[in-house]
């Protein structure tokens, strides 16, 4: 066996993506092969969560992820978190904060605040900085995004808005 | 490179009997780091994502057998209330990304002396199941470690599960670093006690080629216990003890320099540690 097809499903659509290397990452396939450019390459060991994605509903580190282990999941990226037509309010709470510096971690860390915000309605600063522990910010703007996230809770908590994956 | 993804266990054991050199794959947060970094080319990666058996967590008369691919994140979510100590130490692994990923398992494959796992299991007693299509085993944690990255598997061999007795005392760890996340421990220490078994147990992290535990500050500790019969009318323990205790501790660690840490340091933070650890292990059962 060499070189392998993979059938998955991606942001709500069905994907088949073939001659995929047996050692390859999840990552790999959504940026280079199909054009997902959310989910950053940054460190490709976990370290920087700058490639987080849901994989079946759990946030994870889509660079420590071999292509063949998604077969048959159901991955969501960034760019599934919004619609057609607007951003989702966490996205919309990174902009207006100006927690976005040079947007390399954004990606992953509102991948990160929206898996948080599904489990806590209004988190405390603390619960933040540990379930955002796994993502850096080389330009260390953390207060805007401390911001920002509580600004998102706040959206959500006054919309009423269920955030499901 | 072959991608093996067998669907069963006994499918998985015949997979690793026929490809025995197939590096076991699960949460990948060891083994896809050397793959993306060209560290290592595998003529095989055997995914045991989708054996069901493994990520099953039975318990037994008073023990819990967990599946070698349950997640840290299940261990913390699951297990808390009857594995603390390990929880305690899934608690400091990586980030919610990593934990949802890394499991024990894959902890005890890669065996690394800084594995967080290790402690607890150690001061638990645990026992590591193995298997292949030759029969299982089960190995006691402190012969499961060989050497630095080195564990006692056979190439045909596979983790199965851990089988770890439920906490029937309290249970402490102890983990130093740079931050309180994503940090590889420069060391750390499991502490626990066991009044129904009148045993105390230890685990020390990254301050040895393995990790291993502080057999004569258990005896030690066992001994002045018993001597005065605190399990029963459990007193504040002398400071002398509690220092000896640490001392012991710090002194069956073998650490070395590295880029984590000085030697000195190390054994200086497992002193620390371990009069930390068993403070607040022996309030607990104080209280109780």
């Amino acid at each position: 066996m060499s070189a392998m097809r993979i059938g998955c499903t991606i942001n709500g659509r069905r994907e088949e993506i073939h001659d995929v290397w047996e050692g390859e990452s999840l990552l790999f396939v959504l940026r280079e092969r199909l054009g997902l450019r959310g989910a950053k390459n940054a460190c490709e060991q976990g370290e920087c969560g700058s490639c987080t994605v849901y994989l079946d509903g759990l946030p994870v580190c889509a660079c420590l992820v071999a292509a063949g282990q998604a077969e048959g999941r159901t991955v969501v990226t960034v760019e599934g978190l919004s619609d057609e037509v607007s951003l989702h309010p966490v996205q919309q709470a990174f902009l207006e904060a100006g927690a976005v510096q040079c947007g390399f971690c954004t990606p992953g860390l509102i991948v990160a605040t929206h898996d948080l915000l599904s489990h806590a309605v209004r988190p405390s600063d603390a619960e933040i900085r540990e379930r955002l522990a796994g993502n850096l910010c080389r330009c260390t703007g953390y207060e805007k995004i401390l911001v920002a996230v509580r600004r998102a809770a706040d959206a959500l908590a006054g919309a009423g808005v269920p955030i499901d994956t | 490179m072959e991608f093996l993804q067998p669907r069963t266990w006994p499918e998985a054991l015949a997979a690793k009997a026929e490809h025995p050199t197939a590096v076991p794959l699960v949460g990948g947060t060891d083994v896809m780091v050397e793959l993306n970094f060209d560290r290592r080319r595998p003529d095989a990666l055997l995914d045991l994502g989708r054996v069901s058996e493994l990520a099953e967590v039975e318990r037994e008369d008073g023990f819990v057998r967990v599946g070698a691919s349950v997640t840290y994140a299940r261990i913390i979510s699951e297990l808390a209330g009857e594995l603390p100590g390990l929880a305690l130490a899934s608690r400091t692994v990586g980030s919610p990304q990593i934990r949802h990923r890394g499991t024990v398992g894959g902890n005890l494959g890669s065996a690394s002396p800084a594995g967080d796992a290790h402690p607890p299991l150690l001061a638990g007693d645990a026992v590591v199941e193995v298997a292949s299509v030759r029969g299982s085993r089960r190995i006691p944690i402190d012969e499961f470690f060989t050497g630095v990255k080195r564990n006692a598997l056979e190439p045909d061999e596979l983790i199965a599960a851990f089988v770890t007795r439920v906490a029937r005392g309290p249970q402490q760890f102890c983990k130093v670093g740079t931050r309180n996340a994503m940090v590889i421990a420069v060391t750390s220490l499991a502490v626990g006690l066991d009044p129904v078994g009148r045993r105390v147990g230890t685990g020390i992290g990254s301050a040895a080629p393995t990790p291993r535990r502080a057999v004569e500050a258990e005896a030690f500790l066992e001994a002045e216990i018993d001597s005065h019969g605190l399990w029963d009318r459990p007193e504040p323990l002398d400071d002398a003890v509690v220092a000896r205790f640490a001392g012991l501790v710090a002194g069956a660690a073998s650490p070395i320099d590295d880029v984590r840490g000085t030697a000195a340091y190390r054994r200086h933070a497992l002193d620390v540690m371990a009069t930390r650890a068993l403070h607040w292990a022996w309030d607990d059962y104080r209280r109780t």
